[in-house]
């Protein structure tokens, strides 16, 4: 355009190249976008070297007797891991009892038997639980759940703080995670095998759990799977419900106090009593959160891949 | 199964009998089930329900008398009469606007490159599966994350413990939620709108700002207020790089003083607060600061959502 073409025949010649301004800013742009999508690798990489780094310098100057001892008590030299892996294994087995039924049991609902019209009003509902912050099912857990429903049913539970309070509340956060990616799972399943199914005379109950669910099922366990990684990973329903702050005594009784590894974490990071700086108390936060981060990731690369295994099936 | 059954190749009449035995028995059974099912669906909403009947009950002596003094209050753990939660209100905005000034723009830049140049090439799969598994890292593992790096590392840019570095870490935490979501909006953005920007000469850059970026526009906007009602929600992380519980006193500080140098604190990290106080005075205002919290998350899942299914075009 800005170049007056010299006209030699009938037609104007056009001028297709475009001006350096907008190679340039066509260029730019792309780096700038690039650069953004790297920075997410980046993030990952730094998220290993700063957990790994202080996880290693612990593991190797931790004395391993103190590793399988009893109770964790970070600031007294004591590290039992397995007092907080139980207490981990306690709080989302309990959660999974509440999230499974009703996660699935809606998911099931919604995908096989809700009219679209309900579906469209119920599910954007079942979102909606999914943004409750921890810190208010947590003090939820101790001011409901526990008074209310686990100290009248159980006698001998503790009546402040207990891992049965805190794995129900995990599990009501859980169940939305668990129902969406289970009914995307379901809805996944194509129309024609419920056609065939029905067509053999089938009802809808025999179709949803012969047909639909069989079909489906590497997408609901991929739900379970990353609806255990939810529970493993909560922090601030066990901070606040499951008591045993400064530390716990190991235990298996889930109507008494206790610990996760979360909950340590977020024992050992805050407070006035915030032990900053170095020691090998402080240095366990970054062992925990390595344990923490490796059992989660392969939990979601496990979830992944068999929710990618039906979007493939089907 | 009923083919294989003798009794139906006797009388016709019989057979029909069986059958229609066989069916309203399977017709119940198939009643049952499907009540089953939606009581599961029932009892998920219902527990929000009672959650939030439970903190109205609960916070009600603060609502009905002194809302005004909890709502501008400063936080204090040791005294449930002045306890309040206007600080905390204060260091969430705080943090939403520093959420929205760097994960927002990272975040829709980073899905318009995997969506938009990266194609399907090796280096584009690595990334997409590195956003999906950083979305499901527990935020605590971002808590130190934001510890290291911008509290201890970056502590002479960002003073350390400071909103700054909070503001940050939830940046981090949220960025794979914004991808995520702005991915599945530039993905839903059909080719022929692309191609009738190239067809008029235009470039990649002028075709993704021109016609990509508008068409995706709800979708997008969905993801970021999404990440907002997240980034307002968290307190673990907030927890290791210095979130306040206990006693935050203010003082006098200029506005920029607080910010770059002094301690913060947030809505859920004052809930946490209150929430280990015993007495039944704590418990009303931490029931009233859960409340307050819990609807205007709930507000802004429901704008989102509602935007996503308006918005939600079928090409």
């Amino acid at each position: 355009m800005s170049e007056a073409p010299t006209q030699t025949s009938g037609a104007p010649a056009v001028n297709l190249r475009l001006s350096a301004k907008r190679r340039r800013s066509d260029r730019t742009m792309k780096w700038l976008f690039g650069i953004a999508a790297v920075l997410t690798f980046v993030i990952t990489l730094l998220i290993l070297y700063v957990l790994f780094a202080d996880a290693w310098a612990f593991f190797w100057q931790v004395e391993k007797a103190k590793l399988w001892d009893i109770g964790w008590f970070p600031r007294r030299g004591r590290f039992d891991i397995k007092t907080l892996f139980v207490g981990t294994l306690i709080v989302s087995g309990i959660a999974m009892l509440i999230a499974v039924p009703l996660g699935l049991g809606s998911a099931i609902y919604l995908s096989e038997f809700a009219r679209p019209r309900v579906r469209r009003i119920l599910k954007p509902i079942v979102e909606i639980l999914a943004g409750i912050p921890s810190v208010v099912l947590g003090y939820f857990a101790i001011s409901f759940i526990n008074p209310d429903i686990i100290t009248n049913l159980v006698g001998g539970a503790n009546k402040a703080f207990n891992f049965a309070a805190a794995g129900i509340a995990v599990g009501v956060l859980t169940i939305p995670i668990v129902a969406s990616v289970a009914e995307d799972a379901l809805r996944a399943v194509p129309m024609s095998l419920r056609e065939a199914s029905f067509g053999l005379g089938a009802r809808r109950a025999t179709t949803t759990f012969r047909v639909v669910l069989p079909a489906g099922i590497s997408g609901v366990i991929a739900a379970l799977i990353l609806g255990v990684s939810r529970a493993i990973g909560e922090t601030m329903v066990v901070a606040i419900a499951a008591g045993a702050v400064g530390g716990g005594l190991f235990s298996v009784d889930p109507f008494q106090p206790g610990q996760t590894m979360t909950a340590a974490m977020a024992a050992l990071g805050f407070g006035s009593d915030q032990i900053a700086g170095s020691g090998l108390a402080f240095q366990s936060l970054f062992f925990l959160g390595f344990l923490l981060f490796v059992l989660t990731l392969l939990l979601n690369i496990a979830g992944d891949r068999l929710v990618r295994k039906v979007r493939e099936e089907y | 199964m009923a083919l294989t059954n003798p009794a139906r190749f006797g009388a016709a009449s019989a057979a029909g009998l069986t059958r229609s035995r066989a069916s309203r028995r399977q017709n119940l059974s198939g009643r049952v089930v499907e009540g089953l099912l939606l009581s599961a669906l029932a009892v998920s909403l219902l527990i929000l329900v009672v959650l939030i009947v439970h903190l109205f009950q609960r916070s009600w002596s603060v609502l009905d008398s002194g809302f005004g003094d909890f709502i501008t209050g400063t936080l204090d753990a040791s005294d449930a009469r002045t306890a309040g939660v206007g600080q905390a209100i204060r260091g969430t905005l705080f943090l939403a606007v520093i959420v929205a000034i760097v994960a927002f723009p990272l975040g829709i830049a980073c899905a318009i490159y995997l969506e938009e140049y990266a194609g399907d090439s090796r280096i584009a799969r690595i990334l997409r599966v590195n956003v999906r598994n950083l979305a499901g890292v527990p935020s605590i593992v971002y808590g130190i994350l934001g510890l290291s790096i911008f509290v201890k590392f970056a502590g002479g840019l960002t003073g350390g413990r400071t909103v700054i570095a909070g503001g940050l870490t939830l940046s981090v935490l949220v960025l794979p939620i914004v991808i995520i979501t702005a991915s599945e909006a530039l993905r839903a953005v059909p080719r022929s709108i692309r191609e009738g920007a190239y067809g008029v000469g235009a470039t990649q850059w002028e075709t993704i700002r021109s016609h990509v970026l508008p068409s995706a526009g709800p979708g997008i906007l969905t993801g970021t207020i999404l990440s907002l009602s997240r980034a307002a929600g968290e307190a673990a992380p907030l927890l290791l790089v210095g979130g306040i519980t206990g006693l935050l006193r203010t003082g006098d500080q200029s506005l920029w003083e607080q910010v770059t140098k002094g301690g913060f604190t947030s809505m859920p990290v004052a809930i946490f607060s209150y929430a280990r106080q015993t007495g039944s005075d704590f418990r009303a205002v931490t029931a009233a600061a859960s409340l307050v919290l819990l609807l205007v998350v709930v507000l802004l899942n429901a704008i989102a959502i509602t935007l996503r299914n308006r918005f939600e075009r079928r090409w």
